[in-house]
């Protein structure tokens, strides 16, 4: 990740696919060559959750600035990937994997990460995040567990697994905006895949229609993007903190990077971004810049009402992984999920 | 329907299929009542129960046609009544027209209720069911019951007498086991019906997943709200989670193979929720169940946290095996493996949960028989054999379930009754021989 980090810029512009919406005004504001990719000062990590014998890798993510959605004429772009418009992202870690049931378990089953000891501080600040009510259900729909990545899950259930998670290890973790995301997809590249633009070689990097025989994978079975991060294109979908708005890119400036944008989530329940394609998804749903939004459908089969706001029973193709800035930017310090059973929808 | 409408002279039944002009079906023919509702007719719908499923029946209830009102609630709690009352307002807005006077609260609301109402939604635990379906059906009112339908054979046959006469009276009933509704089961039972399996051979079903939800004991509860407010682990109000929850799989293998079982031998316990707020029910249960021509079916359900899941049935015969969606392994779609290859994916399946009110309301307007009373008790009597094989350890006849005189439900519930919770049940020894055929 470091080498490829330390590469001469020269080398991304090679590949860009053009700033075409920009004016020649515009790109005065704006570095010469898209991605920018600054030099990363901080390193991969792992993490140990306390007190279970469960870790997972962090991957330590550069800041820098993209043209962030697709280019008109890239091969199944749909028309909520555009305008493209640049987009300065600070670094932080990611997820090496999705959040496996592993590590989810832990937080949502009652007692499962307990011990007899008396409690830490860290204990007690975590027990205080709320918790996922037991479905009337298999909860990964016959998708296997062990090693395999959460589904079914809301965006709410998500948030509240990294308020625990943050409060178990003292560090903050949350989900990734949109643009963090596909900033950390893209991995330097301006390409419909983060391996280019040929969905052929896809069956190398990820798990799709065509080659998951229609069920969900163990994270990490294929290669990883360039900078090191499994299964960004497809498996599962994976939950960023935005409102969907299929419009949202209309609003951001096309002549200077927005700094970290995000449509900030509320307390309804619908709808929110969930990017990167899943097993169910052809190659298209897939790419780097595809984007998705979440539906009453994804709940269909929960008769209940209030309907859960934690178990998506019908969203077996959504999981999700976890960012930790590494300066946490202001407008989303103390973000946490409105989201209540009285929430509308 | 509606006695605010001035009654006008009721069409013979005939007549009205035979005119879609006729716009009142509101008063008694030959001293039973019209039980259908011409399309302009307001249906006022009662809610039986205001738990998290009843009031999400309500909801599906007003979205299931034109014309229908929610308009009376009844629980035995103040508080849960007064919950689906402020939900469904704020869901339905004039849909639901419930004053506090349509708000009936107590071990009786459910009379106040039916009174008030063309259609009844019956969901509170199923230790009422037998007890609430005979009062909607001997008020003539139009019936949508959530599963199962009893807890022991008592409430069976009360619940078969009911389908008789609901019949006799024309009365509209659809059940709330979804999946009849559901597209993929409904396109898999045809291909499984007309053959596509070749002679039916054996069958599985599952109902395998972690624990669910209890309410502790305050100290200001009594034996029977405590009970109530946990339902779940108490077999005279839940029938257990074998009949609570897996009746949906067992009904899916009656339906498959359109048969119930003749014999069944099952084992259980109690290994993971073993503490008093679990009440006395099993939290598992492994039957195998004999149907006609010496078909074997495999059932087994699970409420433990941390162990294998899995909620699926599958069906084998002469010609390949059926499995259903959120198989282990292949949860994406219906599939029959075999000389007659066939999958349907889930993505194209409807909302079961809705699409059963619709077609209930279709079914009143339309004046079109549907009574899912027998169905539903099969199913629910085949849950509650496999049940009291596995609390007694002995083998179980159809008809010693249908004919068991063990009533599970209290006589004369009042709030200050005492209620001890039965011991926990141990097939094959004194004990649970003793209190198990019935319990």
């Amino acid at each position: 990740m470091v080498r490829l980090i330390n590469r001469p810029l020269a080398l991304f512009a090679m590949i860009v696919a053009g700033p075409v919406l920009l004016t020649a005004a515009a790109l005065v504001q704006l570095p010469k060559q898209l991605p920018e990719i600054e030099k990363g000062k901080h390193a991969n990590y792992t993490e140990k959750i306390p007190e279970t014998d469960v870790s997972f890798d962090m991957v330590a993510i550069p800041g820098g600035t993209f043209m962030m959605g697709s280019p008109k004429g890239e091969a199944g772009r749909q028309d909520d990937e555009g305008p493209q418009h640049p987009v300065k992202i600070r670094p932080f870690w990611m997820g090496k994997m999705e959040v496996s049931w592993d590590e989810y378990d832990l937080y949502w089953r009652k007692n499962a990460a307990k011990k007899e000891e008396p409690k830490t501080a860290a204990d007690k600040a975590a027990d205080a995040v709320t918790r996922p009510t037991p479905p009337y259900a298999d909860e990964t729909f016959g998708h296997g567990r062990e090693g395999n990545p959460v589904l079914c899950i809301s965006i709410h259930a998500a948030m509240e697994y990294c308020r625990w998670l943050s409060a178990k290890t003292g560090k903050l973790y949350r989900l990734p905006t949109e643009a963090e995301w596909e900033w950390a997809c893209r991995a330097g590249t301006t390409t419909a895949f983060s391996f280019g633009d040929d969905s052929a070689k896809l069956d190398e990097f990820g798990w799709f229609d065509k080659n998951s025989d229609e069920v969900a994978h163990k994270i990490g079975k294929k290669k990883a993007n360039a900078w090191g991060l499994f299964d960004m294109h497809g498996n599962v979908a994976e939950w960023c903190i935005d409102h969907y708005d299929k419009d949202y890119y209309g609003t951001l400036p096309l002549d200077k990077p927005s700094l970290s944008p995000f449509k900030a989530p509320s307390e309804k329940r619908y709808s929110y971004v969930a990017r990167g394609g899943s097993w169910v998804d052809p190659p298209a749903m897939c790419r780097s810049a595809a984007r998705r939004g979440s539906s009453k459908d994804w709940l269909k089969r929960d008769p209940q009402q209030p309907q859960s706001i934690w178990w998506m029973t019908d969203a077996d193709f959504v999981g999700f992984r976890v960012v930790c800035p590494v300066e946490e930017q202001d407008n989303l310090k103390g973000l946490k999920s409105k989201i209540t059973r009285e929430s509308p929808d | 329907m509606n006695s605010k409408q001035a009654p006008k002279p009721a069409p013979s039944r005939r007549a009205f299929l035979a005119t879609t002009a006729a716009s009142a079906a509101t008063v008694s023919l030959g001293g039973l009542p019209a039980v259908h509702a011409s399309s302009s007719d307001i249906i006022r719908v009662g809610l039986v129960g205001c738990g998290g499923r009843g009031t999400g029946a309500a909801q599906q209830c007003a979205n299931g046609g034109q014309n229908v009102k929610i308009w009376a609630v009844g629980d035995a709690f103040l508080d849960r009544a007064n919950t689906a009352q402020t939900t469904l307002r704020q869901r339905l807005g004039t849909r639901a027209e419930i004053p506090d006077s349509r708000r009936f609260v107590g071990l009786n609301a459910y009379q106040e209720v039916i009174a008030n109402s063309d259609l009844v939604i019956l969901a509170t635990p199923p230790g009422f069911r037998p007890l609430h379906i005979r009062a909607v059906i001997e008020a003539n009112k139009n019936l949508f019951t959530e599963k199962p339908v009893a807890v022991d054979g008592p409430g069976i046959r009360t619940v078969l007498a009911m389908h008789e006469e609901a019949n006799r009276r024309g009365l509209k009933v659809v059940c709330g086991l979804q999946r009849h509704h559901q597209t993929g089961y409904q396109m898999s039972m045809d291909k499984i019906h007309s053959g596509a399996l070749g002679t039916i051979t054996s069958a599985r079903c599952y109902w395998n997943q972690g624990g669910l939800w209890s309410r502790t004991r305050t100290a200001q509860m009594s034996d029977l709200e405590w009970q109530l407010r946990n339902w779940l682990y108490f077999t005279w109000l839940s029938g257990d989670h074998i009949v609570e929850q897996h009746v949906h799989n067992l009904d899916v293998v009656n339906w498959a193979l359109q048969a119930h079982p003749t014999r069944c031998v099952g084992m259980g316990g109690r290994q993971s929720r073993t503490q008093a707020v679990y009440g006395h029910i099993f939290d598992h249960f492994a039957i195998e169940y004999e149907y006609p021509n010496n078909v074997h079916v495999l059932s087994m359900c699970r409420q433990i946290d941390g162990a294998e899941n899995n909620v699926s049935e599958a069906v084998t015969g002469t010609k390949g095996t059926w499995t259903s969606r959120d198989t282990p392994g292949d949860p994406n779609n219906y599939r029959i493996r075999g000389e007659n290859a066939w999958t349907f994916a889930r993505n194209r399946d409807n909302d079961p949960y809705q699409k059963e009110h619709n077609y209930l309301q279709h079914c009143i307007r339309q004046n079109r028989q549907v009574n899912d009373l027998r169905y539903v008790a099969e199913s629910t009597l085949t849950a509650i054999m496999g049940r009291m094989s596995a609390y007694s350890g002995r083998a179980v006849t159809w008809q010693d379930a249908l004919n068991s005189t063990q009533n599970l439900v209290p006589a004369n519930l009042a709030w200050d009754m005492s209620l001890p919770v039965p011991p926990v049940a141990s097939g094959g020894t004194q004990a649970g021989m003793g209190m198990g055929m019935g319990g």
